[in-house]
């Protein structure tokens, strides 16, 4: 281990107050949680005791999944709270719904919510950590660190790397993150989409590059990460049909020879193929798409043990 | 007869401060002179504090009828006594709406019941604030209402605006106008900009204000009525306003405390004590607020004093309400930023919080002068304070001010002759 940082106790509401070497640290964690994710018995006793709650206000299928995977192969017991079947339809607020749990003893909330800001809320009403699997637009923070993690594995850093994010940035908590995080690990980020889909002030924001053309976009880039298309917006009059996108933004094979040749595809998932990235990239041998899954449930088993009070080093296997 | 001694007083007339004392018989001031000698009178040692003229806020919400758990006209009055206010201008978005005589006569009645500060009345502009029919503003003038404004729920159709306006320009008094296009507003739920682009919130673009401020001074060069930009809150809002004055057209406008002292990166944390409308904006907007209140295009100070309860306000931030409270903080705000660092002179703040809104709705109030009503406040400037959650009168407690450090401590407030607040 090259770092021995104490994250014990922690928030992760962003990446904005994570410093590089913490960063790091959670990478370097990651990296022996994946190798026991590939044993046959995939379970370390370490988190034995502990109550994760998973607050799943938001529908979700990947990330809840890869975090009660993650807790369950620390051995946490896992409580699963969604909104639908709860007391929330009949009315109750988050306030009591946390005072609720909490008074069961929980250790460590993960909260997923449509609205910008309930991490902190629950953080406020539990005193206990939070790690945010996804508020709104505003940020994804573990999805961006699977997704630095992912790169930081191939590339064994970020640091001058070109990286070009495709797609509908405004509506995208992920990028959100991402390009805070990219940014502090020393990479060059382009965003690139269409004009109304992009959200003001970004390059003042996050300090990267705006792009409204994908060819110049993807020029000479290490990473390409496609984001997905959301249906919905359709009606917005946000763009004018998805035809029209996919000939100015939809990632292809020959859109790819802009980019380096060794370039890594991402996308978040889920994808939509044929919209915003084709089948021909997305199964290609730059996609790392199914590997940034897999990488998910590692980095998510590092945050759980690092920030539930575990020491990065020889107490991990 | 009370007599407050050795006090630094605000001449209205004069707009200047002197040491004088002031006597006061019944609900009058009889004299202000450098030394009054009445054996008579209750004395007061005001010696080391300000008395200034008794504030009028022409934008606020009492919340009753319809809104009482938020605030109510005792509470309200209250709150604004507290706060060195002496008249008051509440909106008419209750439930119901002020659109008839008797919620009108209802507000009064109990107004002058409460009796800790005068009440006036603004006027829905359509019925029920829907913005499909035009109110009945005829009646609502001679009930006494002093402007008309659907307030936050905006009239969206020109068409209707324009026949408000029209018809209500035969009354000298203001069109109160909250400017917002809802259709470039939306959910938007923070300034679009830097801050809606970092919390990933919907933003409220500064067009949507711009759009409509733009639409109500056309209209109000057509109609000849006067209109009132309630909140403004952009740099081009401050730039339409000063050119509409300058090509003659009757305007005024008012600005917020908070919107004065505060910018966008307030809304950092998620606080929904900053979430307002219109939105905290840039700071290049804030700036553009204080240069046109400072040259004269922005007229007034109003608090658009907002109650909401604590169980509304502590929810995720899309769903709670627009809204902060004002009354309590106004003067110690402003004068704690403005005054103590020389940006205004306190004698121009009184101005904005006394006379130039009381010329804007028609009354005689806000004034220091012998033969006025004894409307007025004692401050000590010199005292610090911490504006306390548990020290707040309004029912509400939603302030982005709480915990802030203000100079300016209220010792006294008086309305007609009585004093409606003491420490």
């Amino acid at each position: 281990m090259k770092h021995t940082l104490n994250l014990a106790g922690r928030n992760l509401f962003d990446l904005d107050v994570y410093t590089v070497e913490e960063i790091e640290t959670i990478f370097e964690t990651a990296k022996v949680m994946k190798e026991i994710n590939s044993r046959d018995y995939k379970k370390i006793p370490t988190l034995r005791g502990k109550t994760v709650a998973t607050l799943f206000f938001e529908d979700s299928t990947r990330t809840r999944i890869s975090f009660e995977l993650a807790a369950k192969r620390l051995s946490a017991d896992v409580v699963s709270f969604t909104t639908a079947g709860s007391a929330m339809k009949k009315g109750e607020s988050i306030q009591d719904t946390v005072y609720t749990l909490n008074a069961m003893g929980m250790d460590l909330y993960v909260v997923r919510h449509s609205c910008p800001g309930v991490p902190q809320l629950v953080h406020k009403y539990s005193q206990k950590p939070v790690l945010n699997a996804g508020d709104g637009r505003h940020a994804h923070p573990t999805q961006a660190l699977l997704d630095m993690f992912s790169i930081w594995e191939k590339r064994g850093s970020l640091k001058g790397l070109r990286i070009a994010i495709i797609g509908d940035i405004l509506h995208s908590r992920v990028v959100r993150s991402n390009l805070i995080g990219m940014k502090k690990m020393g990479a060059n980020v382009v965003v690139c989409g269409p004009r109304t889909l992009m959200p003001p002030k970004i390059e003042e924001v996050y300090g990267v590059q705006c792009e409204y053309d994908l060819k110049t976009a993807i020029k000479d880039a290490d990473v390409v990460m496609g984001l997905r298309m959301q249906l919905e917006r359709q009606t917005e009059g946000l763009f004018p049909s998805l035809g029209e996108y996919t000939s100015r933004y939809g990632l292809s094979n020959k859109m790819l020879e802009y980019a380096k040749d060794d370039v890594l595809v991402m996308h978040p998932g889920p994808m939509n193929r044929g919209v915003e990235i084709l089948p021909e990239v997305a199964d290609s041998e730059h996609s790392i798409i199914i590997e940034q899954v897999a990488n998910g449930v590692a980095v998510r088993m590092a945050l759980l043990f690092l920030i539930l009070g575990g020491k990065p080093g020889r107490e991990v296997a | 007869m009370i007599l407050l001694k050795n006090g630094m007083v605000y001449l209205s007339n004069d707009k200047k401060i002197i040491k004088a004392d002031v006597l006061i018989e019944k609900k009058v001031i009889k004299k202000i002179a450098p030394s009054i000698d009445e054996k008579n009178a209750e004395v007061i040692d005001c010696a080391g504090m300000h008395i200034f003229p008794g504030f009028v806020d022409m934008h606020c919400h009492l919340r009753e009828p319809g809104y009482t758990y938020k605030e109510d006209i005792a509470s309200g009055a209250a709150s604004a006594a507290k706060g060195g206010f002496t008249s008051i201008c509440c909106m008419p978005n209750t439930k119901p709406a002020i659109d008839n005589l008797s919620t009108l006569d209802y507000i009064m009645r109990k107004a002058r019941d409460v009796g800790k500060t005068k009440i006036f009345v603004i006027g829905a502009m359509s019925k029920g604030i829907e913005g499909k029919e035009i109110a009945n503003i005829a009646t609502l003038v001679k009930g006494g209402v002093v402007g008309l404004s659907d307030d936050g729920n905006c009239i969206q159709v020109a068409k209707l605006q324009l026949n408000v306006m029209r018809y209500a320009s035969i009354y000298d008094i203001p069109m109160i106008c909250h400017s917002e296009d809802y259709s470039l507003s939306g959910d938007g739920q923070v300034n679009y900009g830097y801050m809606s682009t970092k919390l990933g919130l919907p933003g409220i673009p500064t067009l949507a204000e711009e759009s409509m401020v733009s639409r109500d001074i056309m209209l109000a060069d057509v109609t000849g009525s006067r209109v009132h930009i309630a909140h403004a809150s952009t740099k081009r809002t401050v730039e339409l306003i000063r050119q509409a004055k300058k090509d003659g057209i009757k305007v005024t406008a008012e600005v917020t405390p908070h919107h004065l002292v505060l910018n966008e990166n307030a809304c950092d944390g998620f606080d929904t004590n900053t979430k307002m409308k219109p939105p905290l904006r840039s700071e290049e907007d804030r700036k553009s607020l204080l240069e046109g209140l400072l040259d004269g295009t922005i007229d007034v100070i109003a608090t658009d004093h907002a109650p909401h309860s604590d169980y509304e306000k502590e929810l995720e931030f899309m769903k709670a309400p627009f809204g902060v409270i004002g009354f309590e903080s106004a003067f110690p705000v402003l004068y704690t930023t403005f005054v103590k660092t020389d940006l205004i002179k306190l004698e121009e703040l009184i101005d904005r919080m006394t006379s130039k809104p009381a010329n804007i709705i028609n009354k005689e109030v806000g004034e220091l002068k012998e033969g006025a009503a004894a409307d007025l406040n004692v401050f000590n400037l010199d005292e610090s304070f911490t504006f306390d959650e548990s020290e707040i009168l309004s029912k509400s407690k939603n302030s982005p001010f709480i915990g802030m450090n203000m100079w300016g401590k209220i010792y006294y407030t008086m309305c007609d002759g009585k004093f409606t607040w003491k420490v």
